[in-house]
């Protein structure tokens, strides 16, 4: 009967790490493609396998040694326990390797998060011309660009474009938004890109980030914002630069053109 | 049935009327002496007794339990059956709609739940039922220091309770903005439907159990600082009062700084004052006049506290496992001082963490990196404790109690919520993670695959000193083992919705295609969830029955050796016929010494070999 519990806390240690090696294939994994589809989103991404194969070592050592006590020491056939107190030599090894792990750990990121926060690392020609400022409201997203040729402004000018919800970037190159938010915390979660970040009333946060993919992909609320928070989807639409441009045109004349041809100066 | 105690007190077990003895003492008056007859209101419903008020937060608190539960299986509901007509609550509420629930109903049953779970279960069932219970009886003392006002601590939950459950009643419904009750959309009332009196009540409802917290933390410092018994220094104190005391310090100093920022937030409700709401916002078609707020403000002062609360809600669990795994490893505990130091450290570095709640908040990014460091370091003290367990069951004669099974489930899930953690203290991967499910799983893998099961075991290992009878052994295991399987197919798989990019807190994660095919792995989630919440029937019908009907037992069943087993099973009021003094520390199970593997605190060895405890006075 002792050998049951070996077995069935055994079985869950090898169901834990069974279930992580097939997440993948299952799909239960990054977003597809199952890699970033952004530069930056990939050294997280990195840094993520980096702590799950430190962490996968400590798992299955830690439920191996949990087994093999479960297995030795549980059979029932022994008499007393050693009488023990401890061992300073192994609280000293325990101490310090796992210290030195985890410090390592600490240290080896904090380039990547710098580079993602720091405003001073950010692409001096991103953060002088954002594309866009991005306002979450309860519950859409508005999204004001300037003028094509134009740069964003802090405050609303005559000739913005406004759309909402559809966030339109060019590719391979880092841009820059200035997220804010209108009423309470929303937050900017770009899953595929590996973005989050709040938007909280009263600020104004400029988000960078680089798409490498054409296509559209999911934006996300990701701070509870009240009961539509569930359906505050929104969409980036990362196209090459030159459509981009061409999309923005449209914008503009979509939204300015009554179909009565500017006066010229001297007409 | 009462016996005279050699002081001449009359000492008599609970439930018993001592009637007979009217008016005749034979010794001082301690006002401890049975003798007289207070009535059973005064001995049982508003009591002063430590182990009465002890057994009220236990019961009060594991009702809560089931309510918390409930509500949490409505949300694993709406996540595998979206939109689908709600069993009871459906027919009931939403019968108009076909029954299903609305957004905003969804909002209130997470918010709900979490703050039923953390206030009214978790924290009073570990420091106000079991540290009320075992810290008079395992440091010796007849009483708590203040036992009115532990008789306060209890019955100030009650108000707490009213309001959360009144707030489902009102208009607008619970408070909907998350336990963590973020302004600016808890702040306003026009943010959401249960930000008008339903978050009025949940923080009334706050104040109040921390005006419980508080009482009892300056209970149990006094009492272990200043009640031992002859001989019970402070390093031959068991775990669980090391643990229950750090607590009781963490309480005191986080406390202050949650009623602080809750009054905060109630005065910007109810009085016009305007510490959240920044100017400028247009909420809900309703432009605001006041500001000059910051909504950061509350984040961090909320996190101040609660961040030390969830080591609040961790670490007397783990006190109490140390206890529960020396006895049934029949072993010494493996590293009694690294043991101490380590829930020290534990507690200290809790106090400097927070940021790391708030770290996609648009916080300075320097406080990133230096709360990541802080919160990485955290996990050494953590790794020690789990390594000190395995060291006590190596070697030892393991007994398959059903406390034994549960520690040892705490320590196997302890690891999982402790390693999950390093993910999300690493800043750039919490970017992708932070309100996913990944940190739903991290935090139920700690609260309740340690906590909780932990507390199980306790329920199981103390019951018998409580009530004088036994639960039942083999009921205990299928309840531990159905828990077990259910908790981790439930929570495991979360890891992965995480990782998937799948957001916490949403009524229809579904509406985002990227997040469709997850559908299946919610519904094996939920039916876990079902098996999970089930089985917990099995403990409370352990529970009850045995109170009535179980295997009566003697002081000592376990053959453990911390003082409460020397007193009565149960003990009566003054716990102790006979005071105890104490000759070493909690833990020489298997000792040289004797012949039996167990070897009491109290147990007075003639020719005792001083050097054998290194952590004795004596020691070298």
């Amino acid at each position: 009967m002792n050998r049951f519990w070996f077995f069935f806390y055994s079985f869950a240690g090898v169901a834990a790490v069974v279930s992580f090696a097939v997440a993948p294939a299952m799909g239960w994994w990054f977003p597809s493609p199952g890699y970033s589809l952004s530069p930056l989103g990939a050294q997280i991404d990195d840094l993520f396998y980096l702590i799950l194969v430190i962490t996968s070592v400590t798992f299955v050592g830690v439920m191996g040694v949990l087994g093999y006590i479960l297995w030795k020491y549980g059979s029932g056939q022994r008499q007393r326990g050693e009488f023990s107190h401890g061992s300073h030599a192994l609280e000293v090894i325990w101490s310090i390797i796992p210290a030195a792990i985890l410090l390592f750990i600490a240290l080896y990121q904090m380039d990547v998060w710098a580079r993602y926060r720091v405003k001073s690392l950010f692409d001096k020609d991103a953060i002088e011309h954002p594309i866009a400022e991005v306002t979450a409201r309860q519950f859409e997203w508005r999204i004001r660009y300037p003028a094509p040729g134009k740069t964003l402004q802090d405050t609303p000018q005559y000739d913005d474009l406004y759309t909402v919800n559809d966030l339109h970037a060019p590719v391979g190159k880092p841009v820059v938004i200035r997220l804010r938010s209108e009423d309470v915390l929303h937050s900017f979660y770009l899953p595929h890109l590996r973005v989050k970040q709040d938007a909280v009333p009263g600020l104004v946060i400029p988000v960078w980030f680089q798409c490498e993919k054409v296509g559209q992909f999911e934006l996300v609320c990701a701070e509870l914002c009240g009961w539509g928070h569930y359906k505050m989807r929104g969409q980036l639409s990362a196209q090459q630069t030159e459509d981009f441009n061409k999309y923005l045109e449209e914008l503009s004349k979509s939204q300015f053109d009554d179909g009565v041809p500017v006066a010229k100066a001297d007409q | 049935m009462s016996t005279l105690n050699p002081a001449g007190h009359l000492v008599g077990t609970p439930g018993h009327e001592t009637g007979h003895e009217t008016g005749h003492e034979t010794g001082h008056d301690t006002g401890h002496a049975g003798h007289h007859d207070i009535g059973f209101v005064k001995k049982y419903v508003f009591s002063t007794d430590h182990k009465i008020i002890g057994i009220q937060f236990l019961m009060t608190t594991l009702l809560m339990l089931f309510v918390g539960g409930t509500l949490a299986l409505g949300v694993r509901w709406q996540l595998a059956f979206p939109w689908r007509e709600m069993p009871v609550v459906g027919k009931m509420l939403f019968s108009a709609q076909g029954g299903a629930i609305s957004p905003e109903f969804y909002t209130m049953l997470f918010t709900m739940h979490a703050t039923v779970m953390i206030f009214l279960v978790i924290i009073p069932i570990l420091a106000g039922a079991f540290g009320n219970f075992l810290i008079p009886l395992q440091v010796g003392a007849d009483d708590m220091a203040f036992p009115t006002l532990n008789m306060l601590s209890y019955w100030f939950m009650w108000p707490a309770i009213a309001f959360f459950m009144s707030s489902f009643f009102v208009e607008g419904g619970a408070a909907a903005a998350g336990w963590t009750s973020y302004p600016t959309l808890s702040a306003n009332p026009p943010a959401a439907p249960g930000s008008g009196l339903g978050q009025t009540l949940w923080l009334m409802g706050v104040t109040f159990v921390g005006v419980s917290s508080m009482m009892g933390s300056v209970n149990y410092m006094t009492t272990i600082i200043n009640m031992r018994a002859p001989g019970m220094t402070l390093f031959r104190m068991p775990m669980t009062i090391w643990a229950m005391f750090i607590t009781a310090i963490l309480q005191a100093f986080a406390l202050p700084v949650l009623t602080a920022a809750g009054f905060m937030l109630l005065f910007e409700r109810t009085i016009g004052m305007s510490f959240f709401t920044p100017g400028g916002l247009v909420i809900n078609n309703a432009p605001m006049t006041v500001g000059g707020g910051q909504a950061l403000l509350w984040q961090h002062l909320f996190w101040f506290y609660s961040h030390p609360a969830v080591y609040i809600m961790i670490l007397p669990a783990m006190g109490m496992v140390s206890d529960m795994i020396s006895c049934f490893a029949r072993k010494p505990l493996f590293g009694y001082r690294p043991m101490v130091y380590s829930i020290a450290a534990i507690a200290g570095l809790g106090f400097i963490v927070w940021g790391h709640h708030m770290f996609t908040s648009g916080m300075n990014p320097a406080l990133g990196m230096t709360f990541m460091v802080s919160t990485i370091m955290i996990a050494l003290p953590s790794a020690v404790k789990t390594f000190n367990w395995l060291g006590t069951l190596w070697g030892g004669n393991i007994q398959f109690t059903v406390p034994m099974l549960n520690a040892i489930g705490f320590v196997a899930m302890f690891v999982v919520g402790g390693l999950s953690g390093i993910f999300m203290a690493a800043v750039p991967v919490d970017i992708h993670i932070h309100d996913t499910y990944f940190i739903v799983a991290h935090f139920h893998y700690v609260l309740f695959g340690a906590t909780v099961f932990g507390v199980f075991g306790a329920i199981h290992f103390w019951f018998p000193k409580m009530f004088g009878r036994m639960m039942s052994e083999s009921v205990g295991k299928v309840h531990f083992a159905l828990s077990f399987i259910g908790f981790n197919c439930t929570f495991f798989p979360m890891h992965m919705l995480g990782v998937a990019g799948f957001p916490r807190r949403l009524a229809d994660p579904y509406n985002y295609p990227y997040l469709e095919h997850l559908l299946p792995l919610n519904q094996f989630i939920t039916y876990s969830a079902l098996l999970m919440g089930f089985a917990q029937l099995l403990l409370a019908g352990n529970f009850v029955y045995s109170i009535f009907k179980g295997q009566k037992v003697g002081r000592n069943p376990w053959n453990a050796n911390g003082l409460e087993w020397t007193a009565p099973s149960p003990p009566g009021h003054g716990n102790f016929d006979i005071l105890p003094v104490v000759y070493r520390g909690p833990y020489e199970y298997s000792s040289p010494l004797v012949e039996e593997d167990f070897l009491p605190q109290t147990k007075f060895l003639a020719h005792e070999d001083r050097h054998a405890d290194p952590y004795g006075p004596h020691s070298h």
